[in-house]
C-alpha cells in the first residue's frame, strides 16, 4: 500500500471513529463536550498552519474564535429578541440597537461575518506587522498583548457586547432549540464534519507550492527574500487563513456551549491552545488537531476528579514535551516508527526524520 | 539535540487512549444514577476550585459541605443521605454551563448549589432553564433577574445597595463618588445608585470602572482628590480591591477623611488587603462572623473546628442557608422532585445564622436583613446599623419610584 | 490643570514599577533570547519572600527583603536555566512556552504553599507618609519605587560597563560566537545573567507589596506590560527599557487621566502597534552584522 493511499485509509479511519463510533458509543452531553473539542481542533488546526508550518507563534488566536463567535452569538442574540433588544442591552441601559448589530439580524451576514471578520483583521495586522519585519518573539508578544487589549475593549464596552457576561441564553439555533439532545448531535456533526474539511484542505494547501514557500519562509526569510519572493505576503496570508479557522471554530463554539464570553479569548486560553498543538506535535497538522482534542480531554476528566493538580500536570506535561520531545506526540511516533523500522532493514535512517527543523 | 526518553511518549500517546475507553464507561454510568435513587440523594456543588474566582469560591463549597455534613448527621432528608458531588466551575463561564449540564444530565442530580459572578449565573441560566432543574445561588449580585429555576439566597440589590444608600444619606454624604470593577454588576448597582442619587438630592461627582485584576490606582486616585467626594461607593472585585486600598491609604485617604463604602468586602478579603488600609471603612452585607445569636455562634464554632483559621461570611452563610433551605423544602414536598420542591419552598422560614429568612414565593429569592458594619482594627466587622428587620425581595425594584425605568 | 500637572509624578511613578519588573527581562531577553513567561512569578516569589520575612523583623520586612528576595529570585532563575532553558539556545519561541508550563506550576506551588487567599505584607511606618508636590500628593511609598528604580538602573550601568564580568556579558549579547571564540565562558556568563535577571524580578516583587496585592496570581498581572516595555525599548537596551517605561507610565497615566483604564490599556496597545511601524526592533537597536 502507498503512502498515499495508507494517509486517506488512517484519515477515513478516524473519520469512522468520530462519525459513526463516537455518535453510537457516548450519551449527548459527553457527545457535547467531545464537540467542543474539536472546536478547539479546528482553532488548533490555524494554528498548525500559522506557526507549525509558517513559524508565526501566534498567542492571540482567541482574538480571531471570539470574533467568529460573536458574530454567530449577535446573530442568535438578535434572532432570540425578535425585534426587541437582546436581554443584556436592556439591563445595561441601552435603548436603541446600535449600528453594529443591525447588520447581524441577516444571518447570512453573521454567517459571513463569522470568516470574514477575522480575515479581514489578519491581514490588517499582518501587513502592518510583517510588512516592518516585526517576526519572532516580537510578534508572539504583541499578539498576546492585542488578546489582552481585546478582551479589556470587549470587557469595557458592556452595552455592546455583554461585557463579562458574553452572549449567552440562546433559544433558538436556526428552528432548534440548543439545549435540547438532538440539537447537540446535530451541532457535533457539524463540527466534525467542519474539522474533516478544513483539514483535508489545509493538508492540501500544505502539499501545494505555497506550502513549500511557507515553510521556506518559517526556516530561512531572509534567504527566500533573496530569492525573489515576498516573505511579508506568504505570511499575511497564512495568518489569515489561521484566523478564519479560529474564526470558524468559536461560530461553532457557540450553539455547542450555548455562550461565547471574553474569558474564552483572554491571554491564558490563547496560549492553551499553542499548548495543545504543541504537544500533540506542531509540525504536522494532524498533531495539532490530536493535541487540542486530548489537552481539553485531559483538562476535563482530570478536573472532575482533582481540580488543583491540574496546573501541575499541564505545566509538568508541558516543561516534558519541550524539553524531551518538542516535536509533540507525532514527532514520538515517527521516531518510534523510525526505530523499528531501522532495526528491521539496518540501513542509515533519513537524518529529516529525527532533526528538530530550527 | 539529545534523544527524547520514552516516558513522556508513553504518557501523550495513552491520552487519546484513555480517552476514548473514558468515553466509554460514560456511555454505561450515564444511564444509571439518579438523584433520588438507591439510599442517597445526589446534589452538585459547582464552584471555581481553580483560577482567580477560588480564592472566594473555595469557602463557599466548605460551607455548603458543612450544611450537608450536618443534615447528614441528623438522617439526611426523607431518610436518605444526602450525597455531594462537587465539579469545579474553573473560574470560566463556558465550563459552568458544561459542568451544570454534566452534573444534570450524566450525575442526575437532585439540585445543585453553585455560582458567585453574574457570569457564570448568566451562563448556568439556560442550562437550568432547559433542563427544567433547580440551582442555587448563593452570592449577593445586581438583580433584575428572577428565573424561576433559580433559588436566589444572596441579597438582591433592595437589600443590600439601598440600604447602604440610606445609610450614607442618613450620614449626610451628599457627593458620591463610584468606583467599581469592569463588569455586569458594578455598572448595574452604579445605575441603580445614580437613579437613587437623582431622586434624594445627592451628586455623583465620578464614576470610574477599571478592568478586573487591574492593580494601578494612581491615576484614579487622583481623580478622586480633585473631585472632593463626601464619600466613596466602591464595588471594585476580588484583587483590586488590595491595591486600590493600599494606594489610595498611602495618598493619605483614611475613613475619617473620605469615608469608602464597599459591597464585596468581606472578613476574608481584610486580611489580604492589610486591616491597617481599611480599618474603620464601611461594608453592606446581610451577615457578619460578629453577627449575634445562638445560630451563628454555633455555626462560626462548628466551621472553625472544620477549617482551623477560618472566618466565616456572608457569601459562606449564604451557601449554608440555601443547603437548609432546600433540605427544608425537600421534606415539606415529601420527594426531590423539581416542580414539588418549588412548590414547597415558597413561605419557608429558617433560623439562620444571620437571623430569620424566609424563602419568597413569588420571585424565590430570600427575606433578608440589610447591615452596615464598620471594619475593626482585629480584621472582623463590627454592625453599625441595620434594617431590625428582614426586607422583602424586590429584584426589579417595583416598589420604589425612583427605579422606575432602571428595569 | 492643577491635576493635569499632578499627573506627572503619577505618571514617573508608574514608569518606575514597569521598569523595575521589566528590568530583570531585558536581561534574560536581550542577552539569551529567553523569553521567560515566569518572569511574573519570579516577582510572585520575592513577594512572597518579604511577607515570610514579616515574621522575624515586622515593620522592616520589606527593607530586608530587597536583597534575600534578589537571591531567592535569583536562585529560582539560575535553577530554570540549568535544568531547562541552556538546552533551548536559538529556540526563543520554544522558551516562552517552557516557561509559561513553569508559571503553571509556580503558581499552583504558591497556592498549596501560601494558600489562595492575598497575604498581607505591612509597610514600614516610615513609608506611610507623603510630600506635597504639584499640587497633589506623592506617597513615600511611591519615592521609594522610584529610588529604587533608579538605583537598579544605576547599578546595572556600572555592572555592565563598569566590571570583568559585565563586559563578558556584553560581548555574549553583541555576538555569543564570537566571544565563545574569545574565550569567554558563555555558559557562565549565561547563568549569571538570568541569575541577575530574575533577582531583579525579586526585587521588583518586594517593592509591589507596597501598591498592590500579594497573591498566587500576583505575576499575571504585570507580565504582559513588562513584556511590551521590553518590546518598545529594544532587546538588551538598558536605555530603551527606561526610556520605553517611563513613556508608557506617562501614556498610561494621561491615558486613563483623560478616559478610562480601560480605554487607556487599549490606547497603550495601539501607540505599540504604531511605533513598531516605525522602529520594528524598539527604540534602540543592536547592531549586527549576522543573517537570520
Amino acid at each position: 500500500m502507498s503512502a498515499r493511499l495508507r494517509g486517506y485509509a488512517l484519515f477515513a479511519g478516524v473519520a469512522a471513529l468520530f462519525l459513526v463510533v463516537a455518535p453510537l458509543a457516548l450519551p449527548a452531553f459527553r457527545l457535547d463536550e467531545l464537540a467542543k473539542y474539536l472546536c478547539f481542533a479546528i482553532a488548533a488546526l490555524g494554528i498548525g498552519l500559522a506557526w507549525g508550518q509558517g513559524g508565526m507563534l501566534t498567542l492571540g488566536q482567541g482574538v480571531f474564535f471570539g470574533l467568529g463567535g460573536y458574530a454567530m452569538g449577535m446573530y442568535l442574540k438578535l434572532h432570540d429578541a425578535g425585534g426587541d433588544l437582546p436581554d443584556f442591552m436592556v439591563w445595561s441601559g441601552v435603548d436603541k440597537l446600535p449600528a453594529l448589530w443591525k447588520p447581524f439580524g441577516n444571518p447570512v451576514f453573521a454567517l459571513a461575518a463569522v470568516v470574514v471578520v477575522p480575515v479581514v483583521i489578519a491581514t490588517l495586522l499582518g501587513v502592518l506587522v510583517f510588512r516592518q519585519r516585526v517576526r519572532g518573539a516580537y510578534f508572539a508578544i504583541l499578539t498576546q498583548a492585542l488578546a489582552a487589549a481585546f478582551v479589556i475593549l470587549l470587557v469595557g464596552q458592556q452595552g455592546l457586547t455583554g461585557g463579562t457576561n458574553g452572549l449567552t441564553n440562546f433559544y433558538d439555533f436556526f428552528g432548534q432549540d440548543p439545549e435540547a439532545d438532538s440539537t447537540q448531535r446535530t451541532t457535533y456533526f457539524v463540527t466534525a464534519i467542519v474539522l474533516g474539511v478544513l483539514y483535508l484542505l489545509a493538508r492540501q494547501l500544505v502539499k501545494s507550492r505555497f506550502g513549500r514557500l511557507l515553510v521556506a519562509v518559517r526556516d530561512g526569510e531572509d534567504r527566500v527574500r533573496f530569492l525573489g519572493y515576498n516573505p511579508a505576503t506568504v505570511k499575511t496570508i497564512t495568518f489569515a487563513i489561521s484566523a478564519g479557522m479560529a474564526g470558524i471554530a468559536g461560530a461553532l463554539f457557540v450553539p455547542v456551549v450555548g455562550i461565547i464570553s471574553p474569558s474564552l479569548l483572554d491571554v491564558v486560553p490563547s496560549l492553551e491552545l499553542v499548548v495543545a498543538v504543541a504537544i500533540g506535535g506542531r509540525y504536522t497538522l494532524a498533531g495539532a488537531v490530536l493535541g487540542a482534542v486530548a489537552m481539553n480531554y485531559a483538562k476535563t476528566s482530570f478536573s472532575e476528579q482533582w481540580a488543583d493538580g491540574w496546573l501541575y500536570l499541564e505545566g509538568a506535561l508541558f516543561i516534558g514535551v519541550m524539553t524531551l520531545a518538542p516535536r509533540g506526540a507525532v514527532g514520538v511516533y515517527e521516531q518510534v516508527r523510525d526505530a523499528i523500522a531501522r532495526r528491521r532493514k539496518p540501513v542509515p535512517a533519513p537524518p529529516t526524520a529525527s532533526e528538530v527543523p530550527a | 539535540m539529545r534523544k527524547p526518553f520514552l516516558r513522556p511518549l508513553a504518557a501523550v500517546l495513552l491520552l487519546p487512549v484513555a480517552m476514548l475507553t473514558g468515553c466509554g464507561g460514560d456511555s454505561k454510568d450515564g444511564s444509571s444514577g439518579g438523584g433520588a435513587g438507591g439510599n442517597t440523594v445526589k446534589v452538585g456543588i459547582l464552584h471555581s476550585l481553580s483560577g482567580t474566582m477560588s480564592i472566594s469560591e473555595v469557602t463557599v463549597k466548605n460551607s455548603e459541605l458543612m450544611a450537608i455534613d450536618e443534615i447528614n448527621a441528623k438522617g439526611g432528608v426523607l431518610g436518605k443521605k444526602i450525597q455531594p458531588v462537587v465539579e469545579d466551575g474553573a473560574s470560566d463561564w463556558p465550563t459552568f454551563a458544561q459542568k451544570a449540564q454534566k452534573l444534570i444530565k450524566k450525575d442526575k442530580v437532585a439540585t445543585v448549589f453553585g455560582g458567585w459572578t453574574s457570569a457564570s449565573r448568566k451562563a448556568m441560566l439556560p442550562v437550568f432553564e432547559r433542563n427544567k432543574a433547580l440551582l442555587w445561588y448563593p452570592v449577593q449580585y445586581e438583580g433584575l433577574e428572577s428565573s424561576p429555576y433559580i433559588f436566589y439566597t444572596g441579597a438582591t440589590t433592595n437589600q443590600q445597595i439601598v440600604p447602604a444608600l440610606d445609610y450614607l444619606k442618613e450620614k449626610g454624604k451628599k457627593r458620591i463618588y463610584l468606583v467599581g470593577s469592569d463588569y455586569v454588576f458594578p455598572r448595574t448597582a452604579n445605575k441603580i445608585i445614580k437613579a437613587y442619587a437623582k431622586a434624594n438630592g445627592m451628586t455623583i461627582v465620578g464614576e470610574e470602572y477599571t478592568p478586573l485584576g487591574h492593580t494601578e490606582y494612581s491615576t484614579l486616585v487622583n481623580k478622586i482628590g480633585t473631585a472632593k467626594p463626601d464619600a466613596v461607593f466602591n464595588t471594585l472585585n476580588g484583587d483590586s480591591n488590595v491595591a486600590f486600598f493600599k494606594q489610595f491609604k498611602s495618598a493619605g485617604f483614611d475613613a475619617a477623611k473620605l469615608p469608602v463604602m464597599s459591597v464585596s468586602i468581606a472578613e476574608e478579603e481584610v486580611k489580604g488587603i492589610g486591616v491597617a488600609n481599611v480599618q474603620g471603612q464601611l461594608v453592606a452585607w446581610n451577615y457578619y462572623e460578629t453577627t449575634p445569636g445562638a445560630v451563628n455562634d454555633a455555626f462560626v464554632k462548628a466551621f472553625q473546628a472544620k477549617y482551623k483559621g477560618a472566618v466565616t461570611s456572608d457569601p459562606m452563610e449564604a451557601g449554608y442557608n440555601a443547603v437548609h433551605l432546600w433540605a427544608a423544602a425537600v421534606q415539606k414536598a415529601g420527594t426531590t422532585d423539581v416542580a414539588a420542591v418549588k412548590k414547597a419552598a415558597a413561605g419557608i422560614s429558617l433560623d439562620t445564622p444571620e437571623g430569620k429568612v424566609t424563602i419568597d414565593g413569588e420571585n424565590q429569592h430570600v427575606y433578608k436583613t440589610a447591615r452596615i458594619g464598620v471594619i475593626q482594627p482585629d480584621g472582623l466587622i463590627k454592625e453599625v446599623w441595620s434594617s431590625g428587620k428582614p426586607i422583602k425581595p424586590d429584584p426589579y425594584l417595583k416598589t420604589y419610584p425612583w427605579a422606575t425605568g432602571l428595569s | 490643570m492643577e491635576s493635569l500637572l499632578n499627573q506627572l509624578p503619577v505618571g514617573l511613578s508608574i514608569g518606575a514599577v514597569l521598569l523595575l519588573i521589566a528590568l530583570g527581562l531585558t536581561f534574560t531577553f536581550g542577552q539569551m533570547g529567553v523569553i521567560n513567561m515566569a518572569h511574573g512569578e519570579f516577582i510572585m516569589a520575592g513577594a512572597y519572600t518579604a511577607y515570610m520575612l514579616q515574621d522575624w523583623f515586622h515593620g522592616q520586612a520589606v527593607i530586608v527583603a530587597l536583597p534575600v528576595a534578589f537571591v531567592v529570585a535569583g536562585t529560582l532563575g539560575w535553577i530554570l536555566e540549568r535544568a531547562a532553558i541552556r538546552h533551548f539556545y536559538g529556540r526563543p519561541l520554544d522558551t516562552l512556552l517552557l516557561t509559561w508550563g513553569v508559571s503553571l506550576v509556580l503558581q499552583q506551588a504558591a497556592r498549596d504553599l501560601f494558600g489562595a487567599p492575598n497575604v498581607q505584607v505591612t509597610a514600614p511606618s516610615w513609608l506611610s507618609g507623603r510630600v506635597e508636590l504639584l499640587g497633589g500628593n506623592l506617597p513615600y511609598a511611591r519615592l521609594f519605587i522610584m529610588g529604587l528604580a533608579t538605583a537598579c538602573v544605576v547599578g546595572i550601568w556600572a555592572y555592565m560597563n563598569r566590571s570583568r564580568q559585565g563586559r563578558r556579558m556584553r560581548a555574549v549579547m553583541q555576538n555569543r560566537e564570537l566571544a565563545a571564540v574569545s574565550g569567554v565562558a558563555t555558559g557562565r556568563v549565561d547563568q549569571l545573567t538570568f541569575f541577575i535577571g530574575s533577582g531583579l524580578a525579586g526585587v521588583a516583587g518586594v517593592a509591589l507589596t507596597l501598591i498592590g496585592p500579594v497573591g498566587p496570581s500576583l505575576g499575571t498581572y504585570y507580565i504582559v506590560d513588562a513584556f511590551l516595555v521590553v518590546v518598545a525599548g529594544g532587546l538588551g537596551q538598558l536605555r530603551g527599557a527606561v526610556i520605553a517605561a517611563l513613556a508608557l507610565g506617562m501614556l498610561n497615566s494621561y491615558g486613563e487621566f483623560w478616559t478610562d483604564a480601560s480605554l487607556a490599556k487599549v490606547i497603550v496597545f495601539v501607540v505599540i502597534v504604531g511605533f513598531l511601524q516605525v522602529r520594528p526592533q524598539g527604540l534602540f537597536v543592536l547592531r549586527s552584522r549576522a543573517l537570520t
